[in-house]
């Protein structure tokens, strides 16, 4: 698979892959050390922006920090948003109403869609197919549109509060989505699975590319789809269940091959188990408030408290420390993509460049989320 | 050998697939909004910036210059200075300014409001070289619509 490098040490060559370049979608810099085609050393360099979001969470109060939650992964800012409140709610003893809960995952899920349909576009724009991505674009702006009806916003969502959620959902908005699922449903064989995932080229690019090992994936911490696709069964929503998420019936999605098709699979896959959870969702949706009755001030007591989600790249966790006062003490976010990036100097030596590009999309990278 | 072959066939079925569905799309109608002929409509909860409410009865601002909005906000783009008007017991509304260039339209000022003062506005064609031009006089936006 990986081809024997036999180099001399002068004829090799640096190459910066980045900070600007349009297959790192964002800031990302990797020094890469190159024999010819080949990649003999890739070394990722971070930092280009990093804007001290966990500093920036002790100079204000908890509410205060909300909005930052959405700016870190903006691709699945709800998540960031549940992460965040879950933790908060745990440290003040606060109790979320049920349908706030439901509304919650109705909207992270779909939330989750419009980062899979976004990572889908732009993975096969890396690969060079450009006409996915209006398919894509187009299913993902209903649910944009959708979102907006709720939130108010398009994408750095803002729109979870301790104790519930900032206002409530309506009918159109209810009837809105079942018609989308029942829409997406319609057009993933044919738009989807026919045109891109049947396609000859696109398997030849991803299969037995970029092997990622279940013992590469432990070392370095590696969650989400990337885990998923190296045979790991791990989902925080299954493992470690938050919300409501033990009344929805779905599947975890695995493949065992642990190849960049593999990777691909597992969220295509998602796709559909995200759907059912809408659906089983909507059907279950109780009526009552959506938002608990809490102090405008928090002051949770002193200790030392972590929740974690799974956003669409990984698990998300938040370990807050708080000491009674209106500000957190320490606020440590974990996000998923600077784990799952941290393996691609190790996998990508030895590989193509072109296949190292692929491999690197196919990790579906989120560059503020790595520096925050 | 029997790859080579199935290789040719396989990706002429993936090159008819591709182009039968492009052919098909090629005649379904646009999708996209054709924007300077076409303005889209903002959904109710769409969040501009802030703009003050005004009073229907009295025609002056609902703001009590109680600073509710100036300590929720987390990045401090929001002054405001107001006045006791001899005469008068309620402080009167001298100066709202916002500084578009740090909000990050959050709502944080909204939800600390309790008199109803402020709301977010449909503007969302905002479009300058300069930076002045991001810093509103919320008071005088709000005389100007009147």
């Amino acid at each position: 698979m990986t081809a024997p490098i036999i180099c001399r040490e002068d004829e090799v060559f640096v190459l910066n892959l980045g900070p600007q370049h349009p297959a790192t979608h964002g800031v990302l810099r990797v020094k890469l050390t190159m024999d010819g085609e080949y990649v003999v050393k890739a070394e990722p360099v971070l930092g280009y922006i990093h804007r001290m979001h966990e500093k920036m969470a002790e100079d204000r109060t908890f509410a205060q920090f909300m909005p930052n939650t959405a700016r870190m992964d903006y691709l699945h800012a709800l998540a960031y948003n549940h992460g965040y409140v879950l933790a908060v709610e745990r440290a003040a003893g606060i109790e979320v109403p049920e349908r706030a809960e439901y509304i919650r995952v109705i909207t992270v899920e779909l939330n989750r869609l419009t980062s899979h349909l976004l990572w889908w576009s732009a993975f096969l724009l890396d690969l060079g197919g450009f006409s996915p991505l209006l398919y894509a674009f187009d299913d993902r702006e209903q649910i944009l549109d959708l979102l907006e009806r709720v939130t108010g916003s398009r994408l750095t969502y803002c729109y979870f509060r301790f104790g519930g959620v900032y206002n409530d959902i309506d009918d159109d908005f209810i009837t809105g989505t079942r018609n989308f699922i029942k829409r997406l449903r319609s057009r993933l064989p044919r738009f989807y699975h026919d045109l891109v995932t049947k396609n000859i080229i696109l398997i030849k690019r991803l299969k037995d590319i970029g092997f990622v090992s279940k013992e590469q994936c432990r070392k370095y911490g590696a969650t989400g789809p990337l885990l998923r696709g190296s045979g790991v069964q791990f989902d925080v929503r299954k493992n470690e269940p938050y919300s409501v998420y033990p009344e929805f019936d779905f599947d975890i999605p695995v493949y065992e091959e642990g190849d960049s098709m593999a990777r691909y699979m597992v969220r295509m896959d998602e796709i559909e188990q995200s759907m059912r959870i809408i659906e089983q969702a909507l059907d279950k949706l109780p009526d009552g408030p959506v938002r608990a009755k809490v102090p405008k001030i928090l002051k949770p007591a002193a200790g030392d408290y972590y929740a974690a989600v799974e956003a669409a790249r990984g698990s998300f966790g938040c370990r807050l420390v708080c000491n009674g006062g209106k500000s957190p003490y320490r606020l440590k976010l974990r996000s998923p993509t600077f784990s799952n990036l941290s393996l691609f100097g190790e996998v990508a030596e030895g590989m193509l460049l072109a296949d190292a590009l692929a491999f690197m999309g196919s990790l579906d990278l989120v560059i503020p989320e790595i520096d925050r | 050998m029997s790859e080579y072959w199935n290789d040719i066939f396989g990706g002429t079925k993936s090159l008819l697939v591709g182009l039968g569905i492009t052919a098909r799309e090629f005649f379904k109608p646009v999708v996209t909004e054709q924007y300077p002929w076409e303005v889209p409509v903002m959904m109710p909860r769409f969040r501009g910036h802030i703009e003050l409410v005004k009073n229907g009865e009295t025609g002056r601002p609902n703001c009590i210059v109680c600073g509710m909005c100036m300590r929720n906000c987390p990045s401090g783009c929001i002054t405001l200075t107001g006045k006791k008007p001899e005469g008068e017991k309620k402080k009167v509304l001298t100066k709202y300014e916002l500084d578009f260039t740090k909000c990050s339209l959050c709502g944080s000022c909204i939800e600390g409001c309790n008199f109803n003062a402020i709301q977010f506005s449909k503007d969302y064609n905002l479009a300058s070289t300069r930076k002045e031009d991001y810093i509103f006089d919320l008071l005088k936006r709000l005389e100007e619509q009147s």
